[in-house]
C-alpha cells in the first residue's frame, strides 16, 4: 500500500506540473465539450425555434412574419376553421385506433413468437421488415392494394363474391380508417420487437412458480407477463404517439387528405396553410396545438410512470 | 489558450473572405417549377437568350406541389435578404408580394417594350402593384376547355354537348353505352377546376366575375349559385367510382384510350394528347365547357422582379423582363407548354388549331368583356381565401349529404376569409 501511494506522488512529479494540470482539467471537461454542440444546437434549433412559432401564432402574419401583436385571433381563426375539426377527429380516431391495434397486435405477435418455435428469427425478420420502408411506399402501396378498381375489391370479386364492397379508401366516412390500416402494417413489427425483448427479460422462476401452483398458461400470461411488460407499454406507447401526430407522408401518399379533406390531419392542415395559403400565422397556431395535444397526452402519462416506478 | 484564440480569429477572417469573394458576380437566378419535358425546353431557351447577352444563368428549379415546395424557398430566401433576381408566381400573389416591399419596378423596360400596348389591360393589372410594372407574362393558358374523343361520341349516337341542359341527356346515353362520359381526377384542384367552369356555364362571365372575384355575399349565397352547385352534383354522377386521388393526366389518358368520352381541364392538356400521337380535331376535340362558348378563363405564368442591390444583378434583370416578353421566346415557350403567348399581335402560324382558337378567343373576350382570371388556379383571389372555397367545393364535390344550399351557404363564409 505505501508502495503505490509513494509511486503515485512520485510519479507525477517527473512530467512537469502545468501541463497536468491541464490535463486534468480537460478530462473532466472533456464530456461536456462533446456534448455541448449537440446542447446547443437543440436548444436552438428544437427550443429556440417552438418559441418562434408561438411568437408567430400571436401575429397577424400572412405571407412572411410579421411582428404585430394580435392576442389569440389566430386561435380563433382556427377554431372557427371546420377543416381543423375534421383534422382534430381524424387525429383522435387514427392516434386512439392506430396505437390500440398496434399495441394488440404487436402483444399478439410476440406473445406467439415467443414459444420457441422453428425459424423464429426468419419470421421475426419479415414482420419488422416493413417498419424499414419509408410511409410515402407504405402510403402508395396500400393505396394501390385498396383501390376498389383494382386492388381487394377487384379480387374478391374475381374470387366470385360480386357483392363484396371494400371502398374505404374512396369513401369521406372511412377514409381515415385506411390510414390506421397501413400505420399499422407498418409498426406493428417494431412494437412486436419490442414487447419480444421484455418478454424475454421475464424472470422464469416466476412463470415456473405459477406453474407449479397450477396455473394454466392463458392466466400466466394475463395475471403474470403482461402486467409485468409494463415499461414496454410506456416506451412503445410513446413511440406511437409521436408517430402518430407527426404522420404527415403516410396521408400524403394514401389518400392526400382526401377525398375532400375528410382524411386530414393537423401535420397536413398545419402544412397546407402555413406554406401554401398564405397564412403562416394559422399555420403556426395550428402547430402550437399538436405541440399541446401532445405534452397533455404524454406528460400526465409521463409523470404517473415515473411516479409508479419510484414507488415500485 | 493563445493559440486557440489566434487560430479561431484566422478561421473566421478566411471563411468571411471567402464568402465575400463568392458575393462578387452577378447572375441572373431564376426560381421556378417548370421541369416536365417540355417545359425544361423553353427554360433552357431563356437561359441561352440570356447567356448570349452576357449574363450568367443560374437556374434554380424547385420541383413537385406545383409550386408549393417553391414557394416555401422563396419564402426563406427572400427573408434572408437574399432574393433570387426573379420567381414564378402568378395572381394575386404578386400583390402580396409587392405589399411585403421586396419587388423591382420594371416601369423603364415596360416603356420601352410598349408593354401597355401589347398586353390586354386585365393581364396588365395583374402584372401591376400600385400602378408600377413588377412581373413579366409568360404565357395564357385557359382553364375552360373540354376535351372529348369524338370517336366516343360517335359510337353511342350522341352529340357533344354544348349547354349544360343538353348534358344530363347525353351523359346518360353515353353511361347506356358503357362509356365513363366525364373522366376526373378526384383532386381538389380538380374538383375546383370543373367548378368553376360549371359556375360560368350556369352564370355566365358577369355572374362569375361578381361571385367569384368580387366575393358578393348575395351572389354567393343566391339562386344562381345553387344552380350550379346542383348542376355540379349532376355531374358528379356521370365520373367514375375510382376517381378518388387520381392525377390530371391520367384523367386525360381515359379521353385518350376511349374509355372515357370527355374532361373538363385548362389547355395543357393538350400537352398529353399531343404526346400520344393524337391530331386535334381528328382524334380529339378542345371546345368551351358548356355553356362558356365567349368566355375565357385565364391562368397566366409570370416571373416576378425582386429588388436588386448590385447594379450588375439589376442590369441582367432588365435583360431577362425584354427577353421574356420578345417574340422569340414566346413563341417557343409556348409551342412547348401548349398555350399562347400573353404577348398579343405575334404570328401563329406554327401554332396548332387549339391554340388558334384559344387566341382568338382570347382577343374577342378581352373586348366583350368575358375574360376573366381563374380562381381556381390562384388568378383571381388572395391564396387564403381561394383555399377556404376550394375546401368547400371539395367536401361539397365528395360528400354524399351535404345540400346545394348548405354549400352556397358555407362558400359566402369561405369568402369572408382573408
Amino acid at each position: 500500500m505505501n508502495a503505490t501511494v509513494l509511486s503515485s506522488t512520485t510519479a507525477p512529479a517527473a512530467r512537469p506540473a502545468r501541463r497536468c494540470r491541464w490535463c486534468d482539467t480537460l478530462d473532466a471537461w472533456l464530456p461536456k465539450l462533446v456534448v455541448a454542440p449537440t446542447f446547443v444546437c437543440s436548444l436552438v434549433f428544437v427550443y429556440g425555434y417552438i418559441l418562434w412559432t408561438a411568437v408567430l401564432s400571436l401575429t397577424p402574419s400572412r405571407l412572411l412574419p410579421n411582428y404585430e401583436f394580435a392576442g389569440l385571433a389566430q386561435y380563433e381563426a382556427l377554431f372557427d376553421n371546420e377543416r381543423w375539426w375534421q383534422a382534430l377527429s381524424n387525429l383522435a380516431v387514427f392516434g386512439g385506433g392506430f396505437i390500440v391495434i398496434c399495441l394488440a397486435v404487436g402483444l399478439l405477435l410476440a406473445v406467439l413468437l415467443d414459444q420457441k418455435i422453428r425459424a423464429e428469427g426468419f419470421i421475426r425478420s419479415i414482420y419488422l421488415y416493413p417498419m424499414a420502408l419509408s410511409f410515402i411506399v407504405t402510403g402508395t402501396a396500400w393505396k394501390w392494394i385498396l383501390n376498389p378498381e383494382f386492388g381487394i375489391e377487384k379480387l374478391v370479386h374475381d374470387w366470385g363474391f360480386t357483392n363484396f364492397t371494400f371502398d374505404w379508401l374512396i369513401d369521406p366516412e372511412w377514409s381515415i380508417y385506411t390510414v390506421i390500416v397501413a400505420a399499422v402494417w407498418q409498426s406493428s413489427g417494431f412494437v412486436m420487437a419490442l414487447f419480444l425483448a421484455g418478454l424475454r427479460g421475464i424472470d422464469d422462476s416466476i412463470i415456473k412458480a405459477a406453474q407449479v401452483d397450477g396455473a394454466s398458461m392463458p392466466t400466466i400470461y394475463r395475471r403474470i407477463i403482461i402486467p409485468s411488460l409494463r415499461p414496454v407499454f410506456f416506451s412503445s406507447f410513446m413511440i406511437l404517439a409521436h408517430i402518430a401526430v407527426k404522420s404527415f407522408d403516410l396521408v400524403m401518399a394514401l389518400t392526400n387528405g382526401g377525398p375532400g379533406f375528410s382524411s386530414d390531419l393537423p401535420a397536413t392542415f398545419m402544412y397546407s396553410f402555413a406554406f401554401t395559403r398564405n397564412q403562416i400565422g394559422l399555420g403556426a397556431a395550428s402547430a402550437m396545438m399538436m405541440l399541446m395535444i401532445v405534452v397533455a397526452v404524454v406528460v400526465p402519462f409521463m409523470y404517473s410512470e415515473m411516479r409508479r416506478s419510484r414507488h415500485g | 489558450m493563445k493559440t486557440l484564440t489566434k487560430t479561431l480569429h484566422a478561421a473566421l477572417l478566411s471563411t468571411s473572405l471567402l464568402a465575400a469573394a463568392g458575393a462578387q458576380a452577378a447572375d441572373v437566378e431564376v426560381l421556378h417549377w417548370w421541369t416536365a419535358g417540355g417545359e425544361a425546353r423553353s427554360v433552357a431557351e431563356l437561359k441561352k437568350m440570356l447567356e448570349a447577352k452576357g449574363h450568367k444563368w443560374k437556374d434554380f428549379a424547385v420541383a413537385g406541389g406545383g409550386g408549393e415546395n417553391a414557394m416555401t424557398v422563396l419564402k426563406s430566401r427572400v427573408v434572408s435578404g437574399n432574393p433570387p433576381t426573379a420567381a414564378q408566381i402568378k395572381g394575386p400573389s404578386i400583390q402580396e408580394w409587392g405589399a411585403e416591399g421586396v419587388l423591382a419596378n420594371m416601369n423603364d423596360v415596360a416603356k420601352a417594350g410598349n408593354w401597355d400596348g401589347l398586353l390586354p389591360p386585365v393581364v396588365v393589372n395583374v402584372m401591376k402593384y400600385k400602378g408600377n410594372y413588377v412581373a413579366v407574362p409568360v404565357n395564357v393558358h385557359r382553364v375552360n376547355w373540354m376535351w372529348a374523343n369524338p370517336e366516343v361520341f360517335k359510337k353511342a349516337g350522341v352529340a357533344i354537348p354544348k349547354t349544360w341542359d343538353e348534358f344530363p341527356a347525353a351523359a346518360e346515353k353515353l353511361q347506356k353505352a358503357g362509356f365513363i362520359p366525364v373522366a376526373h381526377g378526384g383532386q381538389p384542384w380538380q374538383d375546383f377546376t370543373v367548378f368553376e367552369s360549371v359556375v360560368m356555364g350556369v352564370g355566365g362571365p358577369a355572374f362569375y366575375k361578381k361571385a367569384l372575384v368580387d366575393l358578393d355575399q348575395a351572389s354567393l349565397k343566391g339562386p344562381t349559385m345553387i344552380k350550379a352547385l346542383e348542376t355540379l352534383q349532376m355531374v358528379r354522377k356521370y365520373i367514375d367510382k375510382d376517381a378518388a386521388n387520381r392525377d390530371w393526366n391520367l384523367a386525360t389518358a381515359m379521353v385518350i384510350n376511349g374509355k372515357a368520352a370527355m374532361q373538363f381541364m385548362g389547355d395543357w392538356a393538350k400537352g398529353e394528347f399531343s404526346a400520344a400521337g393524337k391530331k386535334p380535331g381528328k382524334d380529339y376535340v378542345c371546345l368551351p365547357a358548356p355553356g362558356t362558348a365567349n368566355a375565357f378563363t385565364f391562368n397566366i405564368d409570370s416571373l416576378v422582379m425582386f429588388t436588386q442591390k448590385s447594379a450588375d444583378a439589376k442590369k441582367g434583370q432588365q435583360d431577362l423582363a425584354t427577353a421574356v416578353m420578345s417574340p422569340e421566346f414566346q413563341e417557343v415557350f409556348n409551342l412547348n407548354k401548349g398555350s399562347i403567348p400573353a404577348r398579343q399581335g405575334m404570328d401563329l402560324a406554327k401554332f396548332d388549331d387549339c391554340a388558334k382558337q384559344s387566341a382568338a378567343d382570347f382577343t374577342a373576350s378581352a373586348k366583350s368583356g368575358g375574360l376573366v382570371p381563374s380562381i381556381a388556379h390562384q388568378m383571381a383571389v388572395p391564396a387564403a381565401t381561394a383555399g377556404a372555397i376550394q375546401d368547400v367545393v371539395t367536401q361539397f364535390f365528395n360528400s354524399h349529404t351535404m345540400t346545394p344550399k348548405a354549400a352556397a351557404d358555407k362558400l359566402a363564409l369561405a369568402a369572408k376569409v382573408r
